[in-house]
């Protein structure tokens, strides 16, 4: 279990986090969701020790990250930020070979490769695997930083909007992989994302954030509820059921729709169906 | 470069082969420093020429090893150890020698003790540099590299002020070291300057190992379980050190690391920093042999060194920046 114990978070005058606490149960896919500048990111950043917090404490399994070795660190708890930019020319392979460096230091072994390969496999890069990074499109590129972290094979994933620059279906991709990662192989993953049914439909919980203090917490099936969706966005949502999965509107006129207690099979909505 | 990258599915060049002709065009070129016009006289030409050769070999190694660090921990293609004004420290020290105990006095005259107090001062000065700004919670190199160049700036207005005040025939000894030269390096500096060097990079081994997984930026290292504020500190400590060893034996050549450094990325198709730094030391050996060459025999000592690797370079270097100008 990672924990986030009471974290507060300041920069300059701005309080980013204020007494959170969190805890990420093994073995589930835990979303954080919230408008920006909620303090996902930065959650997401002081739990896997890329920021300090200015007080509070983040354990994994019960003992603080501080007193981790920074390479056993690296094979429990691996993390992807938002924004990826490598300053060198390395090749798909390349960079998801760099996820075993915990344990090969640079030099990889055959069950390395093997990692490297089953990564490769998962995201579907095998094709592209001598490309350069700098060859790819957005959404090429990200999964191959995915792909790195899962080579890393470590208890816990933490992913900072991996969704972003992805298309509709690689977006499923991604997330169906990362439900196979929970179910699977046991593994724990926590996404920072802005997709509420996404979120809602792959996750086991959620937790909402809004200015800096935890607003849900909680199963995911339960955020789909407008007053709780929009106590957090601010904006008016309705929630409906397709094909017994919960979607919510939050878009002008089919929120009105639903609002005004239309069914949701009736209102076509591209992209629902 | 970009023509091979474009080719689906291919793997990269192999990395031995260029190093190797380097490593050859290197050994060919430190021979015929060794032999060319000895006139026979080899037991006078051949160990003083041996004494100056090991100068240029050493720096050329030390400049080319650490930019590459330099420019690996900073994620940066241009940036070399040199902004951090290490080099206009060194002619700070000079001018401030001479004009305050003069030319003969014999921290400025003994060479063996005016390099050691170079190298001492340089020292510190990085030191107190990492002290202030890399301390154990903020690693802000980019804070740090900024004081440094102002730091440098200062040192140079200050040289350059005590160069106004100075009696002209003083002033003819500061200018003769503002320049790099290996005419006056001595056995007695060489073999200080290579153990010291040595030491320092024997100290940064454990760190250097890090250094792939450093240049994928600071959130990747952490990530994948490098302790990266020990690392950095340990690795900047050591490309000044090195750098300020380097000057202290020749003076000032901050533009050679920029150059080498980057041949290195352009001739091998690979991102690991082992080859990369093989290379760089061995185009920095290439860059001095082969500039005092041209110097000795085809200008006739018209040019200081430094003057022609700098004009050589800054063109190489426009070519590559125009040519690259996508890529970067």
């Amino acid at each position: 279990m990672v924990e986030a114990h009471a974290i507060v978070k300041r920069y300059g005058p701005k309080t980013v986090l204020d007494q959170v606490s969190v805890a990420v149960q093994p073995g589930q896919l835990t979303s954080f969701i919230g408008p920006n500048g909620a303090g996902k990111s930065t959650l997401l950043s002081i739990m896997t020790r890329l920021v300090p917090a200015d007080s509070g404490e983040v354990r994994l399994d019960g003992r603080p990250l501080s007193r981790y070795d920074s390479r056993e660190l690296a094979r429990r708890i691996s993390v992807l930020r938002q924004f990826n930019h490598v300053p060198m020319r390395l090749t798909v392979r390349e960079l998801v070979s760099f996820g075993r460096f915990p344990y090969s230091q640079g030099r990889l072994t055959k069950a390395d490769e093997a990692a490297v390969e089953r990564a490769l496999a998962a995201m579907e890069l095998e094709d592209i695997q001598h490309k350069l990074l700098d060859q790819l499109s957005g959404g090429q590129r990200q999964r191959a930083f995915i792909a790195m972290v899962i080579a890393q094979e470590t208890d816990y994933v933490f992913l900072d909007e991996p969704l972003n620059n992805v298309d509709m279906k690689h977006a499923v991709q991604v997330m169906k992989l990362l439900r196979r990662l929970v179910e699977e192989e046991g593994r724990s993953v926590v996404v920072v994302m802005h997709d509420v049914n996404l979120a809602a439909y792959y996750s086991d919980r959620v937790v909402a954030l809004k200015e800096g203090c935890v607003a849900f917490d909680g199963p995911a099936r339960d955020v789909m509820e407008p007053a709780t969706l929009k106590d957090v966005f601010d904006i008016e949502v309705a929630v409906g059921e397709v094909h017994s999965c919960r979607v919510c509107v939050y878009f002008a006129e089919a929120a009105q729709l639903l609002a005004n207690g239309r069914a949701a099979q009736d209102v076509v909505v591209p992209g629902l169906r | 470069m970009q023509a091979e990258a474009a080719v689906p599915a291919s793997v990269r060049r192999p990395v031995v082969l260029p190093i190797v002709g380097l490593a050859i065009a290197a050994a060919v070129l430190i021979a015929l420093f060794m032999v060319i016009n000895a006139a026979g006289l080899w037991g006078y030409v051949l160990p003083r020429r041996a004494v100056r050769v090991g100068a240029m070999a050493l720096s050329g190694i030390v400049i080319g090893v650490s930019t590459v660090i330099f420019q690996s921990i900073t994620a940066n293609r241009i940036l070399t150890p040199g902004v951090m004004g290490l080099d206009r420290l060194y002619v700070l020290i000079q001018s401030a020698l001479i004009y305050v105990l003069g030319s003969a006095h014999p921290w400025v005259s003994n060479l063996r003790t005016n390099f050691l107090l170079c190298t001492a001062a340089m020292a510190l000065f990085a030191v107190a540099l990492h002290r202030l700004f890399l301390d154990g919670k903020r690693t802000n190199i980019y804070v740090m590299l900024l004081i440094g160049v102002l730091a440098g700036t200062l040192f140079d207005s200050l040289a350059s002020f005590l160069v106004v005040l100075i009696d002209p025939n003083e002033f003819l000894i500061i200018q003769s070291r503002m320049f790099a030269s290996f005419n006056r390096v001595t056995v007695g500096l060489l073999w200080p300057a290579a153990l010291m060097s040595l030491a320092v990079l024997a100290w940064a081994a454990p760190a250097l190992r890090y250094l792939d997984v450093l240049a994928l930026g600071r959130d990747h290292a952490v990530s994948l379980g490098v302790d990266y504020p020990w690392a950095v500190r340990r690795l900047l400590i050591a490309v000044f050190l090195l750098v300020a060893v380097s000057t202290a034996l020749v003076g000032p050549i901050t533009f050679l690391g920029l150059i080498v450094a980057n041949l290195a990325y352009e001739l091998l198709d690979t991102y690991r920093r082992g080859p990369l730094m093989a290379a760089s030391a061995l185009g920095g050996v290439i860059a001095l042999v082969g500039g005092q060459l041209v110097l000795e025999h085809l200008l006739v000592f018209s040019v200081p060194l430094p003057v022609l690797i700098n004009f050589a370079g800054g063109m190489l270097f426009m070519y590559l920046l125009l040519k690259e100008r996508s890529a970067w």
